[in-house]
């Protein structure tokens, strides 16, 4: 897997594109400042930063999304104006985006004819999609319906869609962040190959393991400034990250957790939910114990019922059977959220904005919304108490390191990593005897995802049992006693973690624990082996 | 042989009640396609009815007519288009304030037309098909708005699902930031999106002012905009489906009076309510497959754009 053309591109290759003095400002916010990056041809090039470090806003000025300010882009030489996507496209510059770049309602030809210039029948275009798509491995339907797919195939989409306009130069915003390991792998050889070929490649990244891995050059930007560049293959993701963070990152201690484990806190038994309708998971027979003191992950590529078991247990969907969820020895299955929440549970959604926090709230509205049933001050003769609720604001986004620009902001208004810092905080402030958290560090910079597992590690040491859903394994493995793994609405017998390999966890992701491999499934690890 | 007359006079007045419905339902679905919604059919119809009513009065040519009454509808969807596209109003009162705005102003302008004798759009035979017993004179000896009516459906269909102009305005009713980012101009597709839908509001329009009943009335579209406007939820969003609904509504409005007229001992609220009730049963089973129903929603309409730039 290591890359062996590594050598060949310190020095001597014609730089592809080059941005000098990239200024842009939002308002008061200097969001570029002065940027130079340059990509060589056939390179794979990183570029790091937290959260609000300016990355986002540097890759779509270079793919025409916004405009640079001041500052000049050079193509091969030439300086040009990059002033739409269409004109990024004609010069050969394709992006894939994290998400939100897919029509769910188009199928994948018409998703992909969207992108390329007219004139394509769509059926010629349906044989080049089948063609192009084996040719890198990724194997795709044409004529599937975007709504009908998995994340990692809607990845698919997006890299074939950049790869049939032939482009010299692709952009990658954390394109690994919704693969299972193996399907990581086989983007890792998929960008090796279109590097060899002479494509270069933007890698936008989190992880530094995969960025050592895979990249050849890395510019490191903080505070929208580059700050340096380095070969990550001789640094370590601890060197890279103290780049990134512009100091030591907190170093996660996850003290093994002692004594005679807890009371049981969750315990779902025999959990079936059909799937509703249009393009939801069914829950098959999901059993599960929880004690108190210890974390259980839940690793699953994204899609394969992770939301579904969230809301089986958080009480947004309720049961039949009320005995399939139970919170403290209590079957709650028929019960609503706030039920559960009084027996001392604490749910964090996946999705912060919107469904943990209401956008256009000010924080401590936020508050208000989750805990005004379990803690009773904040209703005072049946009349909201604002001021206690403030107070909780100011304490939460003190000991959570909320950054925000004035006291009590509208929610919509946080980086992404402040307002996960917030919802986390603000049910950890409660002191949960259970906590579920669903992808509690998605799209988190490093800073602010070390202090949110810290916290996680923190309350299970103090007796609380924690649900964590996850599709990052490094964290799942930072982070959990146990590790089960869920696929296509089935759980696996949740594992020890120093039990659970990366392959076995691939295996079970790709299927091998559902019921019909059950005999097999016990045995992944060494039927991997052979 | 009466019979048989009986009832081509019949289906005859249905094609009639049907085709305004039909004229600005199709050019509504097309709007809401791209991701907007005007609630201001009504009063974009009811200034084609009185334009088209004046310009016909004014040339002696019921076409000059028609054409008028589609600037009309589209000189409202402008002014509709300006506040939703570029100053971002509210799409929801922005439209409420045009049905509003348009049924004041035709007042204003018909007011010197009231009374008036019209004049008549003639239908067309097309040769050879409309000497063809019963269904010739039915389908092929009709008025070109009624051809037109029909050469919409197919042509929206066409377009919509089977070009490239129409995947476009499907993507940028579906996620217009995606859209945005691939380089599309969502504005510029919103606009000519809802300027087609107030020509075919104005054609509505003219239809009553200039066949339906040849003279003007005030307010004589009479709520119709609005069952366009339902109808292309109902149809969920597919053109062949609010055909279906535009004739269905026709149909059962016309029956019922026949039905009333031979003395069905029934409550002439309930008949007058039978329309409303059978569109509705009638395209709620159509469309009751959940997942064709999801895909077939504009997810963004009623959406204000908001380029990041």
């Amino acid at each position: 897997m290591e890359n062996t053309q590594r050598s060949a591109h310190s020095a001597g290759v014609e730089d592809l594109i080059e941005a000098r003095g990239i200024t842009k400002k939002f308002g008061d916010i200097l969001a570029n400042d002065n940027v130079d990056l340059v990509i060589k041809q056939g390179e794979i090039h990183a570029l790091l930063g937290e959260n609000g470090a300016g990355k986002s806003t540097l890759v779509k000025i270079l793919y025409g999304a916004l405009e640079p300010g001041a500052g000049e882009i050079l193509w091969k030489g030439k300086p040009v104006s990059i002033s739409n996507p269409a004109a990024a496209r004609k010069l050969g510059v394709g992006m894939v985006f994290q998400h939100f770049s897919l029509f769910e309602a188009l199928s994948v030809v018409e998703n992909i004819a969207l992108a390329l210039p007219k004139g394509e029948k769509i059926e010629a275009l349906s044989r080049r999609i089948t063609e192009v798509s084996q040719k890198y491995g990724l194997p795709l339907d044409p004529a599937a319906l975007v709504a009908d797919l998995p994340v990692g195939i809607r990845q698919r989409i997006e890299i074939v869609r950049c790869l049939l306009q032939n482009p010299s130069l692709i952009i990658m915003d954390e394109p690994t962040s919704v693969l299972t390991p193996q399907e990581a792998d086989q983007l890792f050889i998929t960008l090796q190959r279109l590097a060899s070929e002479g494509c270069a490649i933007l890698y936008i990244s989190h992880r530094l393991e995969e960025v050592k891995r895979i990249c050849h050059n890395a510019t490191i930007m903080r505070h929208g400034q580059v700050v340096g560049s380095c070969d990550p293959t001789e640094e370590t993701p601890a060197s890279l990250a103290r780049m990134m963070v512009g100091g030591e990152v907190h170093e996660i201690c996850a003290s093994e957790h002692k004594g005679s484990p807890g009371d049981v806190m969750l315990k779902l038994r025999n959990l079936s939910i059909p799937s509703d309708g249009a393009f939801g998971i069914e829950l098959k027979n999901v059993n599960l114990n929880l004690r108190g003191g210890e974390i259980v992950a839940v690793a699953g590529v994204a899609g394969n019922g992770q939301s579904e078991l969230f809301d089986a247990v958080s009480g947004e969907t309720l049961i039949k059977d009320g005995y399939g969820v139970e919170i403290c020895g209590v079957p709650v299955g028929k019960r609503k959220i706030n039920d559960r929440r009084l027996l001392g549970s604490a749910f964090v959604p996946e999705e912060r904005l919107g469904h943990g926090a209401v956008p256009g709230f000010v924080l401590s509205d936020n508050i208000l919304l989750t805990r005004y049933k379990s803690d009773p001050d904040l209703i005072r003769r049946g009349m909201l108490n604002q001021s206690l609720a403030a107070e909780m604001e100011k304490r939460i986004t003190v000991s959570y390191d909320v950054r925000m620009s004035h006291d009590n902001p509208e929610a919509r208004s946080l980086s992404g990593g402040n307002l996960q810092k917030f919802v986390v905080g603000r049910e950890l402030d409660r002191v949960p005897k259970l906590l579920v958290i669903n992808q509690p560090t998605w799209g988190v910079d490093a800073g602010a995802a070390a202090l949110i597992r810290q916290a996680i590690i923190d309350l299970a040491r103090n007796g609380s049992a924690v649900l964590v859903i996850s599709q990052d394994l490094d964290e799942i493995y930072e982070l959990a006693d146990r590790i089960a793994v869920i696929s296509r609405g089935e759980l696996s017998e949740a594992e020890p973690a120093a039990a659970m390999t990366p392959e076995k966890i691939g295996l079970l992701m790709a299927g091998m624990g559902e019921t019909r491999s059950k005999v097999t499934a016990s045995n992944a690890g060494d039927v991997h082996a052979h | 042989m009466s019979d048989i007359s009986m009832i081509e006079a019949v289906l005859l007045t249905i094609i009639t009640a049907s085709t305004p419905l039909l004229l600005a339902a199709i050019g509504e679905l097309v709007v809401e396609r791209s991701g907007v919604l005007n609630l201001g059919v009504e009063g974009m119809m009811i200034v084609g009815a009185v334009i088209g009513f004046a310009a016909t009065q004014a040339t002696g040519s019921p076409y000059v007519g028609i054409v008028a009454a589609m600037l009309a509808g589209i000189a409202m969807s402008v002014l509709f288009g300006f506040l939703t596209l570029n100053l971002m109003t509210n799409q929801v009162a922005t439209g409420l304030a045009l049905t509003i705005l348009g049924l004041g102003l035709s007042g204003m302008i018909g007011e010197a037309f009231i009374g008036q004798p019209g004049i008549s759009l003639k239908p067309i035979a097309i040769p050879g098909l409309s000497e063809i017993p019963f269904v010739g004179s039915l389908l092929f000896n009709q008025d070109i708005l009624v051809y037109t009516s029909y050469g919409l459906v197919i042509a929206v269909y066409l377009v919509l699902f089977k070009s490239r102009t129409g995947l476009i305005i499907r993507a940028v009713g579906d996620n217009h930031s995606s859209a945005h980012a691939l380089g599309y101009s969502v504005i510029s597709v919103r606009y000519l999106a809802v300027m087609f839908g107030g020509a075919c509001a104005g054609l509505a329009g003219a239809y009553l002012s200039l066949i339906y009943t040849p003279q003007w009335v005030e307010g004589m579209t009479a709520g119709r905009g609005w069952i366009a406007l339902a109808l292309v939820v109902f149809a969920s969003w597919r053109p062949a489906r609010a055909l279906v609904g535009a004739y269905l509504f026709g149909a059962v409005s016309i029956l019922q009076f026949h039905a009333q007229a031979a003395g069905i001992g029934l409550p002439t609220q309930l008949m007058s309510a039978l329309p409303y009730l059978a569109t509705i049963v009638v395209l709620i089973v159509i469309s009751r497959n959940k997942n064709l129903a999801k895909v077939n929603t504009p997810a963004c309409l009623g959406k204000p754009f908001v380029p990041d730039r």
